[in-house]
């Protein structure tokens, strides 16, 4: 076993451990700290399923977002919605055999990294471009678009230029979930890729990548227009009471 | 026109994203709570010794309490799409009062002393120590913000700015740094019991003056009764509503309305102020204070239903969190709110706002209206941000438009919406929300209303209006005195209830 394979193999079992821990903990966190007053941002759903439909409505479509500025509603749904694709394509390599969907979205999937980029490329452009995005810009925003941009370059080279070594990839992401190491194809772009992305899991539950758990934990978002007709006591609240 | 040492904006009818320019409001402040003031609240009254040790648990012990907070800290993108939507950032182009660059003040220092990235790689995720500088910051632009939450409706987050500036405005207290014009208030209600400072004898001979002036008027013996036993309505009503023009129109109207029904209410003098300047500065225990003064009176009286007057934030408040907090609503199974709960009526809902109470009436016929006696008026409606995005109206979603619309729609022959995007739920503040009407903050003010000033101006251009009902004290004093900078007149601006009192039929006219 070449020493390439053991560290990303460990990379691997270490990103994952602290992206799901990480985002354990915080979702944890949310749904453990009380909201004492309901603070829903109105007009508000009057019932819970409503406001399950508003939040699918965040989620998939992006509303508000849509409401306050058509340019970033347009590359962020772009983004978000490509790298959906790409996401699920990507199961192939974790399941065998392959589920049927999964291979007929494959081409989707594949070109589909180029529209991530292109929607990339245009939040960025945004943050030089707007001097009031400017303005709110921090370095790490830079990096985290350089480091997806990068996932995307490196991705889409080996979908469409220089092919890697599919099989033996596979075989090692199999390997990795059965505690059964497999070799790593030794293919600079293919490592570049990976290890970009084993960077992307590690600071995602640190970073503002958040905003993905805490859209749904919002509480202007998920609360229902019921204060009328239902009493809404937090823990600490309840006690002043006493 | 009023004449002022700033540059008022010019109105062009189409409000355009200003440029960024750094520091363009940072000459603006509110002037600082003495000691006496701070400490009536239980606040200390100067700047504490260990304010940077203070303000770092106490942003601890809120992150704990608040989800909101918690969840608004790390959600946020930065993707810019709240930027243009600050009413303040558009009169005056400082970029921190961008509602992303007002939250960022309180991010930076929560990165650095609550994240992993923070305290490691402070300047890569742009986190600060918290200093004075920034402690100047926050008084400064904490103090900018109205609490509208116009950008939480634009935030693919929902991340409430307004929930950030409560929070900063309690750290602010906490150590000492609080804003003369709110605290002040604050303490006058649980002195005196009304944010005016009226006491009971004053407000007493200001009814039954009241009451002479509609006689005169009317040949109408309408009441304003205060603090009568077992009447069926307690109106609640800010304070405003007694002594201030145009206010007093609307409370005019209310006591018209219930005079026409046939319903007997009263005013509370222990409770004679529907305002609650504890939603301002963030702290429960204000608000909660303030509100119990609410809970007494209702008991005490023995009401069977509670409406409340024209009063935006108050509205948010009694309609959002009087049942949390004094369980004036329905639903409680606990002691504290089924107390309560028992009494009123649960046919009605509890509280009601005063526009729903009179609608109703007008729906079922139980009063009469002359519409034409409003043909002199061209009416358009300003939502009141904390009626539009803080509360609700007739169970209905978007009652809170609807029904002040169809109810002067029924005592009014002319009305005319301002452009879409300036009303309902992206309706404009009117400037001086928030705990930021103040002389000292005369500036932000006028510069603030631009934005409503400029889609008012359309309408007046276009289809002649001439009269802009409102449902809100604070954005009736607002205007009252921010209109004459834009060279329009003061009386344009006035309550629903206004209109109401106008048209109403009195079974009794001469
Ligand atoms: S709440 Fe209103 S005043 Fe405050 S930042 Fe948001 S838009 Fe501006
Ligand atoms: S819209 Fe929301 S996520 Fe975007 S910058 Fe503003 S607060 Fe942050």
């Amino acid at each position: 076993m070449s020493s390439i394979t053991i560290f990303f193999a460990i990379l691997f079992y270490l990103a994952t451990l602290v992206l799901v821990g990480g985002v354990a903990y915080k979702i944890y966190r949310y749904a453990n700290t009380p909201a004492p007053l309901k603070i829903p941002t109105m007009p508000a759903p009057l019932t819970r399923t409503g406001v399950a439909y508003r939040l699918g409505r965040e989620v998939v479509l992006f509303e508000s977002l849509f409401k306050s500025n058509k340019w970033t509603w347009v590359f962020g749904w772009m983004f978000h919605f490509s790298l959906l694709l790409v996401l699920l394509r990507h199961l192939r390599y974790f399941i065998h055999p392959v589920w049927e969907w999964v291979a007929l979205i494959q081409p989707f999937g594949r070109y589909a990294a180029f529209t991530m980029i292109a929607g990339l490329l245009g939040l960025w452009a945004r943050r030089f471009l707007v001097d009031r995005v400017r303005y709110v810009t921090t370095p790490s925003d830079h990096l985290m678009l350089a480091l997806l941009v990068g996932i995307g370059l490196s991705g889409a080279s080996m979908s469409f230029v220089v092919h890697t070594d599919i099989i033996s990839l596979k075989e090692f992401a199999l390997g990795l979930m059965a505690f059964d190491w497999q070799p790593l194809p030794e293919d600079p772009l293919l490592l570049i890729h990976l290890s970009l992305v084993a960077l992307l899991m590690l600071v995602f539950p640190l970073s503002k990548l958040l905003h993905a758990p805490g859209v749904f934990f919002s509480p202007t978002r998920n609360q229902a227009d019921d204060s009328r007709s239902r009493r809404h006591l937090a823990p600490w609240a309840a006690q002043l009471e006493e | 026109m009023a004449t002022s040492n700033f540059e008022v904006p010019e109105l062009t009818g189409c409000t355009e994203t200003p440029r960024v320019q750094e520091g363009a409001a940072a000459g603006i402040g509110s002037f600082l709570a003495n000691a006496p003031i701070q400490e009536a609240l239980g606040f200390p009254g100067e700047l504490v010794e260990d304010w940077h040790d203070r303000a770092i648990g106490k942003m601890g012990e809120l992150l704990g309490k608040y989800r909101s907070l918690q969840v608004f800290m790390d959600a946020c993108v930065h993707c810019g799409a709240c930027t243009d939507k600050c009413h303040y950032f558009l009169g005056t182009g400082d970029p921190k009062n961008m509602p992303v660059a007002r939250q960022e003040l309180m991010r930076k220092v929560y990165r650095r002393y609550f994240t992993f990235a923070g305290k490691m790689f402070p300047s890569l995720v742009g986190a600060i120590d918290l200093t004075r500088e920034v402690i100047d910051d926050w008084y400064k632009y904490y103090y900018q913000c109205s609490e509208c939450r116009r950008c939480s409706v634009y935030c693919p987050y929902g991340i409430d700015t307004a929930e950030i500036t409560m929070a900063g405005r309690e750290i602010l207290d906490s150590i000492g740094v609080g804003q003369k014009y709110t605290n002040e208030i604050l303490g006058k209600v649980h002195r005196i019991g009304n944010n005016l400072g009226l006491p009971g004898p004053a407000l007493e001979d200001t009814l039954s003056g009241l009451e002479e002036d509609v006689l005169d008027e009317t040949g109408c013996d309408v009441k304003f009764p205060i603090d009568v036993k077992g009447a069926e309505v307690l109106l609640i009503t800010p304070s405003a509503d007694f002594f201030s023009e145009p206010h007093v129109e609307s409370l005019i109207g209310y006591a018209k309305v219930f005079h026409a029904a046939g319903i007997s209410w009263t005013l509370s003098s222990m409770a004679s102020e529907a305002g609650n300047f504890g939603m301002f500065i963030g702290s429960y225990d204000q608000l909660r204070k303030v509100a119990l003064r609410i809970r007494e009176a209702a008991l005490e009286l023995g009401v069977k239903r509670i409406v409340v007057g024209e009063c935006g934030h108050a509205w948010r408040v009694a309609y959002s969190f009087w049942n949390t907090l004094i369980g004036v609503g329905g639903g409680a199974d606990d002691e504290f709110g089924r107390m309560l709960q028992k009494q009123l009526d649960g046919a009605y809902p509890q509280p009601a706002h005063i526009c729903e109470y009179t609608y109703d009436l007008l729906q079922r016929g139980v009063i009469q209206v002359d519409k034409e006696a409003n043909d002199h008026r061209v009416i358009t409606f300003h939502d009141s941000c904390n009626v539009a995005r803080g509360a609700g109206m007739g169970g209905i979603p978007g009652g809170q438009f609807s029904i002040p619309r169809a109810l002067i729609k029924s005592v009014a022959n002319n009305f005319h919406d301002m452009a879409a995007e300036t009303i309902r739920e992206g309706t404009f503040c009117c400037g001086g929300g928030g705990g930021l009407l103040t002389d000292d903050l005369m500036e932000l003010r006028v510069k603030g209303a631009q934005p409503r000033m400029n889609a008012l101006k359309n309408v007046v251009d276009g289809e002649g209006v001439n009269f802009m009902a409102t449902i809100c004290a604070i954005c009736k004093a607002q205007f009252t005195k921010v209109l004459p900078y834009y060279g329009y007149e003061m009386g344009m601006v006035g309550g629903v209830h206004q209109l109401v009192s106008t048209a109403i039929k009195l079974k009794c006219d001469k």
